[in-house]
């Protein structure tokens, strides 16, 4: 048996959630102001896992800084958009974050999430919000692998299915 | 195995990542209103077998609801469109009719093709 990819656990991340209209020329302006990076479109992610900008939902973002930075990147945000109606918080505790990398990375996810994991349907920068086993959670992909987020509360279950998924040997399905 | 395009992230849901919300286009009646409308609102449903309309929630994505056009017996789906309307589009409801003439669902379907002929 050997393993489709390494599973790191990550010990903290910096997250701000940010519900706004996002079609707001301020908001923009605040998000890169805060993270260098423009509003991605709908399932992208900007920009990477230290510093950068999860499309959500169409009125919502999650905003990635270093874990010791956020207070000050949420303030700048708050100070910005004051006057914009906007949900500023944040919510670095609430997550586990976990790094899949390896050669079959792709085979690891698709075996416990309904998507189509296939390398010319999901690439590098494309994020999607998603059922990971029987637990909400997101991912998205980068050159060395995946990222996956999903609520502090399930990550222990998130990382024995994780764990356990990468265990076996690769289809080669998904290109 | 149900996949519905999410209309706000453009997403191809998986039925396990969706939260069914029953039939689509209710109209609520609260107080003032008479005890047969809110009695219609609270238990008259459609149940066809045939194209339904209902209300369906992208739980494990964006969070939104949406609503969908689908066939209760085959499990076509005739598409998708957000929430914030009171009526399916023309669009779908010509596509729908195009393959179910004859289609009716509630105040929708067959009156409003002859209404629109008229």
């Amino acid at each position: 048996m050997s393993e489709l990819a390494t599973i790191t656990r990550h010990a903290e991340r910096g997250m701000i959630t940010l519900r706004a209209d996002l079609s707001d020329g301020t908001v923009g302006e605040a998000v890169r102001a805060a993270t260098g990076h423009a509003i991605p479109a709908a399932g992208k992610i900007a920009g990477d896992g230290t510093k950068g900008v999860l499309w959500m939902s169409p009125d919502e973002l999650l905003i990635m800084v270093p874990y010791d930075t956020v207070d000050a990147a949420l303030e700048q945000i708050v100070t910005a958009l004051s006057g914009v109606h906007h949900l500023a918080v944040n919510v670095s505790d609430a997550r586990a974050v976990f790094t899949v990398a390896g050669d079959d990375a792709r085979e690891v996810l698709a075996r416990l999430c309904p998507v189509d994991l296939h390398a010319q349907s999901f690439g590098v920068g494309d994020f999607r919000r998603t059922r990971l086993a029987q637990v909400p959670a997101a991912f998205w992909q980068h050159e060395t692998g995946f990222d996956v987020v999903c609520f502090r509360s399930v990550g222990d279950y998130a990382e024995g299915v994780l764990r356990r998924s990468a265990q076996g040997t690769p289809t080669g399905a998904l290109g | 195995m149900l996949t519905l395009s999410c209309p706000y992230c453009g997403v191809q849901c998986d039925e396990t990542e969706l939260a069914a919300g029953g039939e689509a286009h209710l109209k609520r009646y609260g107080p003032e209103s008479s005890p047969e409308e809110f009695e219609s609102y609270l238990f008259v449903r459609e149940n066809p077998k045939g194209v339904h309309l209902e209300r369906w929630r992208h739980a494990h994505g964006c969070g939104k609801w949406f609503h969908a056009a689908r066939c209760t017996m085959t499990l076509e789906v005739f598409g998708t469109y957000p929430a914030q309307t009171l009526a399916p589009p023309q669009e779908l409801v010509e596509k729908i009719l195009a393959k179910r003439p004859g289609w009716t669902w509630r105040e929708f379907g067959q009156s409003d093709m002859e209404g629109a002929q008229a």
